[in-house]
């Protein structure tokens, strides 16, 4: 059953000044989150990703269309209703969002304080969440106290002190430094693994696309234009935009420009293989290309893992007689897909 | 020097007549003052109880209050004075009329300490169910209280400047000392023991109101 599910969800923000136009975040987003998902958003700035995600929580109210939250449609509730809802939701922020003013223990103790939770429940709550998150020894620390990656752990405890079945993450790792982001998305991969919570998450950065995510959205100027498991969106992007987003983290088919210098080194002809889990088998292709005696390099390319399911594109220099190397490329093309690139 | 000793007595009087002035604005105008201030907060596009045309009054109300000279608005504002403390001269006028012109222009200042907190954290806040007056019990004023005593400081200053102009409407206090026995009298010695008194008093609570602030912001 899908935990969060969109329909047609739209929000249009009025005018700002009299004769301005009104601009459209969301445009009919339809979606649906399955409960144990990690479920990735992916967008450029502006793409209306992060509108989409506070909707899911009404910190923004859409305009249109139904937002169902663990089967409620939450569209038409009242702000006074919402708060018992936002009790099953959890949020983190890309700037953490911590009250500067409360300790580590009492910011994770915040909602718990606020959904009525008796005082020594509270601090038991707070002492296993800290110890989830690792930072136990930091309960009576400020938040200027703490390193980014730190911060962002707190802000974990807090989303989940009041045990939500949904986890929204709004650019949770964008304002730490690589090695941080990876602590925090493992943190995440636990919370989801270990306490089952479905997570939505809103990045720019493919990368946490690739580590943690297990289906994918891509926005563009508030719509949804790709989406599915994220094998087979990295594996094989349907839209431009996906695919400009899977090239950042996967060296994949050369551009027209790198195919140009390419050309520049490599005299012989140029060919494009693509591999997708194991179906295509590396050692028998390259081994029909010895075979014949035709001698290759690799010259552009990778092989990426998603979730333990490789794939990849390799561009191949051949040197070779060129009826020898038709033949072996006919046997090759019923192995996999082969674009010669000229 | 001799005209000051014969009147110490009525300096102290004066200095105890600035304290309880001062006081009193100081609270009653604080607590108009944040009141108003999380008025125009609260109701400002993209707040979160916004509502246009209450901001709209609220700030148009203190913009009409604030630019006017005390000494006119203590005038203007008599027939007010009045009808409040039943008097339009004296101690008490003076403070219920110090108090609501303190009341806009702490309102400002409460208003703009209360923008420098993160709208981030209200969102968190949000997001964890919290309802406007615990967000703003538990967020905005916790969060902006380093800020909020500086500005209390601030407006303490002011107090004591507005007081000065009591003796215009038979009210006492240091200002009315130095003055009537002082500036009248052409001594200035019992002017400066005055100006002293008061430089005294908003130094220990400049000091006071910085070393709060400083624990607030545990820096």
């Amino acid at each position: 059953m899908a935990v969060v599910s969109l329909r047609n969800v739209g929000k249009v923000y009025p005018p700002t000044t009299k004769d301005g136009a009104s601009v459209t975040a969301i445009d009919g987003v339809s979606l649906d989150v399955e409960a144990g998902d990690i479920y990735g958003i992916i967008g450029y700035s502006g793409a209306g990703k992060s509108t989409l995600v506070r909707l899911v929580n009404a910190l923004e109210r859409t305009t249109s269309g139904e937002i169902w939250v663990n089967g409620q449609d939450i569209a038409p509730l009242p702000e006074r209703d919402l708060r018992q809802v936002r009790l099953g939701i959890g949020m983190i922020f890309q700037q953490f969002n911590l009250l500067g003013s409360r300790s580590v223990a009492r910011n994770v103790a915040y909602p718990l304080e606020v959904a009525g939770y008796p005082k020594e429940q509270r601090a038991a709550r707070v002492a296993e969440l800290l110890d989830f998150v690792g930072l136990a020894d930091k309960a009576g620390s400020f938040p200027d106290q703490l390193s980014g990656g730190q911060k962002q752990r707190v802000g974990i405890a807090r989303a989940l002190a009041t045990q939500p079945s949904i986890l929204l993450a709004d650019e949770a790792t964008s304002a730490l430094d690589p090695e941080t982001t990876h602590e925090v998305l493992a943190l995440l991969k636990r919370v989801n693994a270990e306490f089952g919570v479905t997570i939505i998450v809103i990045t720019h950065e493919m990368d946490v696309i690739q580590t943690i995510a297990t289906k994918v959205a891509v926005m563009d100027q508030g719509r949804v234009i790709e989406r599915g498991p994220v094998f087979d969106v990295f594996s094989n992007p349907q839209c431009a935009a996906s695919a400009r987003f899977v090239s950042t983290v996967v060296k994949g088919v050369p551009s027209p420009a790198e195919l140009a210098v390419l050309r520049l080194r490599h005299a012989g002809r140029i060919v494009t293989l693509a591999f997708r889990d194991s179906a295509v088998d590396q050692k028998e292709v390259f081994g029909e290309l010895s075979a014949a005696g035709v001698t290759f390099e690799v010259v552009y390319g990778g092989i990426n893992e998603i979730q333990g399911r490789p794939f990849g594109h390799l561009t191949l220099a051949l040197t070779g007689a060129d009826p020898v190397i038709d033949r072996v490329l006919e046997h090759i093309r019923t192995l996999t897909t082969v674009t010669e690139v000229r | 020097m001799d005209a000051l000793i014969d009147l110490l007595p009525e300096l102290w009087t004066a200095a105890y007549e600035t304290l309880y002035i001062v006081a009193l604005t100081l609270f009653f105008g604080g607590l108009g003052g944040l009141l108003v201030g999380l008025g125009l907060y609260l109701t400002r596009a993209g707040s979160i109880l916004e509502n246009k045309p209450l901001f709209f009054v609220l700030n148009l109300l203190v913009n009409f209050v604030r630019p006017i000279p005390f000494i006119i608005f203590l005038a203007a504002a008599q027939p007010l004075a009045r009808a409040v403390t039943g008097s339009g001269i004296g101690n008490n006028a003076i403070v219920f009329t110090i108090a609501l012109a303190a009341s806009f222009a702490m309102a400002r200042i409460v208003e703009q300490n209360l923008l420098t907190v993160t709208p981030g954290v209200i969102d968190a806040a949000r997001s964890v169910g919290a309802g406007p007056i615990r967000i703003i019990a538990t967020v905005l004023l916790p969060e902006a209280l380093g800020p909020l005593i500086l500005g209390y400081t601030f407006i303490f200053v002011a107090l004591v400047d507005m007081s000065a102009v009591a003796g215009y409407v038979g009210g006492g206090g240091l200002g009315n000392f130095a003055l009537q026995y002082g500036y009248r009298q052409f001594n200035p010695i019992v002017t400066w023991a005055a100006v002293l008194l008061i430089i005294v008093l908003v130094q220990f609570v400049q000091f006071f109101g910085n070393y709060l602030a400083r624990k607030a912001l545990r820096r």
